[in-house]
């Protein structure tokens, strides 16, 4: 791992993929790009991804208990990490930013 | 020259319409949060560029944006409404007790005097105040924790409160509804409140003169007469001539007292609009005309206005917060509808012409009269 210049010396480049509707509201077009110092886990990226872009506060957990909407899911290499919990380090790929972090939306409407 | 500008809530997004006073030719901005439910947006009357709107949506919850130049550019803010100590339970529609929770922001009112004010009507219901121009959401819990609290039952659309009228003349006087509680009114800004329902008759509750449980669609007043409100309930187009004390039917000849909107003439107060819907089994116009009907008299005598408005294989509904009307000499009148149509009347409602005909349903109806 390689430390990110004008980062802390452990932060680490983590990629978000969003819905469209929030990448709308947040003003991003592709990925999130973050760099969150180690631990990586659901929670250390919602908190980074929140401080980063303070719209998105409560669109992706709940303000308070930081319970996950029920409508989104949180998938990583081809995996449903959803009902993981939030502490648990994310895969390898993810802190190496070979992948994704993927938060979806429900199919829903058809 | 004056202008209207129109704001409309759908359920895809929001549109502004914006016309001279001869409320011909119109521009149409939009959509504006494209994709989100708009319940509803509202100008401030102290500051018209000053707008709010409740953006929600099933997937992403709720927010509330703020608009500082008349809704030419947007910014989000405050989107948490915690309720005050531990919120208790409401009756869920099956009679058992459920706990208080937010889903939505239904109905936005700018205060009369501060662009900062705003209050908020949510599900599941609640009254809101910012002080802050929406940056954070206080509750005036008195109201929900009022002593019928845990007898209040949601309607069909949820226990929302959607209806917030400010008193021109008291500041401390609000009146609220709520489906399907009823309304309630505060003398003191909101530190008590007390169910507002006598005389309201509803045969689907086991007393039927019940205290709190009646299902109260919309409220209106005239701003010149604010002890005189106008109510479209469930069934029954209702007026009260003392701020809610005692009310008493005036459905008089409407072909059915079912109906969603209520509202008031800007000049005339005791001229009102009323979109008469067929039944709670089937929410269109009656014989698939859609009728608004106009009472001169505060009441009891309606005559139906059709000109300009389908008057065959018409059957779209008017919610509850889709009509509004301008302050221009000419009173324009103002409703939308479930199949995208926006209507607008320049002349009190003797005709009618569609703004606009295939927006998705429309939830809300807003106009400013602008300078």
């Amino acid at each position: 791992m390689t430390a990110l210049p004008g980062h802390p010396p452990d932060a680490l480049l983590i990629r978000v993929e969003l819905p469209a509707h929030l990448r709308t509201l947040a003003g991003i077009s592709g990925e999130a790009r973050l760099h969150i110092p180690r631990p990586i886990t659901q929670r250390t990226i919602l908190d980074t991804l929140e401080v980063r872009y303070p719209m998105l506060r409560g669109t992706i957990r709940d303000h308070s208990t930081h319970q996950r909407r029920p409508f989104l899911r949180f998938f990583a290499c081809e995996e449903d990490l959803s009902h993981q919990s939030p502490d648990t380090p994310l895969p390898e790929a993810i802190t190496t930013a070979a992948e994704p972090f993927l938060i979806i939306g429900a199919i829903a409407g058809g | 020259m004056s202008q209207v500008r129109v704001l409309v809530g759908t359920r895809k997004g929001a549109f502004i319409l914006t016309s001279d006073a001869a409320r011909k030719n119109w521009d149409i901005a939009g959509p504006l949060f494209a994709g989100w439910e708009i319940y509803h947006l509202k100008g401030s009357p102290v500051d018209p560029n000053r707008i709010y709107a409740s953006q929600c949506s099933g997937w992403f919850g709720q927010l509330i944006q703020r608009s500082d130049d008349g809704g030419l550019t947007w910014n989000p803010v405050g989107n948490q409404f915690p309720y005050e100590g531990v919120p208790g339970t409401h009756q869920s529609h099956d009679g058992t007790a459920h706990p208080w929770a937010f889903k939505r922001v239904w109905h936005l009112e700018p205060s009369l005097t501060d662009p900062d004010t705003v209050y908020a009507g949510i599900e599941d219901a609640a009254l809101f105040r910012s002080t802050d121009g929406a940056h954070t959401w206080q509750e005036l819990s008195s109201l929900r924790r009022h002593g019928s609290g845990p007898l209040w039952q949601p309607g069909a659309g949820g226990l929302g409160l959607h209806t917030i009228l400010l008193d021109p003349s008291n500041p401390q006087r609000i009146f609220i509804a709520i489906s399907a509680a009823g309304a309630f009114r505060t003398d003191d800004g909101g530190l008590t409140w007390q169910p507002i329902n006598k005389g309201l008759h509803s045969t689907y509750l086991p007393n039927p003169e019940a205290e709190v449980g009646h299902c109260v669609h919309h409220m209106a007043m005239h701003p010149s007469r604010p002890g005189v409100l106008f109510m479209q309930k469930h069934w029954d187009v209702m007026r009260s001539d003392n701020a809610g004390e005692q009310w008493r039917e005036i459905s008089g000849n409407l072909p059915t007292d079912f109906g969603f909107v209520i509202d008031v003439h800007a000049h005339e107060p005791e001229t009102l609009y009323v979109v008469p819907i067929k039944s709670d089994g089937e929410h269109f116009p009656p014989d698939g005309k859609l009728r608004v009907y106009r009472s001169r008299s505060g009441g009891n005598e309606w005559e139906p206005l059709t000109n300009g408005l389908p008057q065959k294989d018409c059957y779209v509904n008017v919610l509850r917060d889709a009509m509004a009307v301008d302050s221009l000499d000419s009173c324009g009148i103002y409703f939308g509808t479930t199949g995208g149509q926006v209507y607008v009347s320049p002349d009190a409602g003797d005709n009618w012409a569609p703004i606009v005909r295939d927006l998705p349903a429309v939830l809300s109806v807003e106009v400013q009269t602008l300078p």
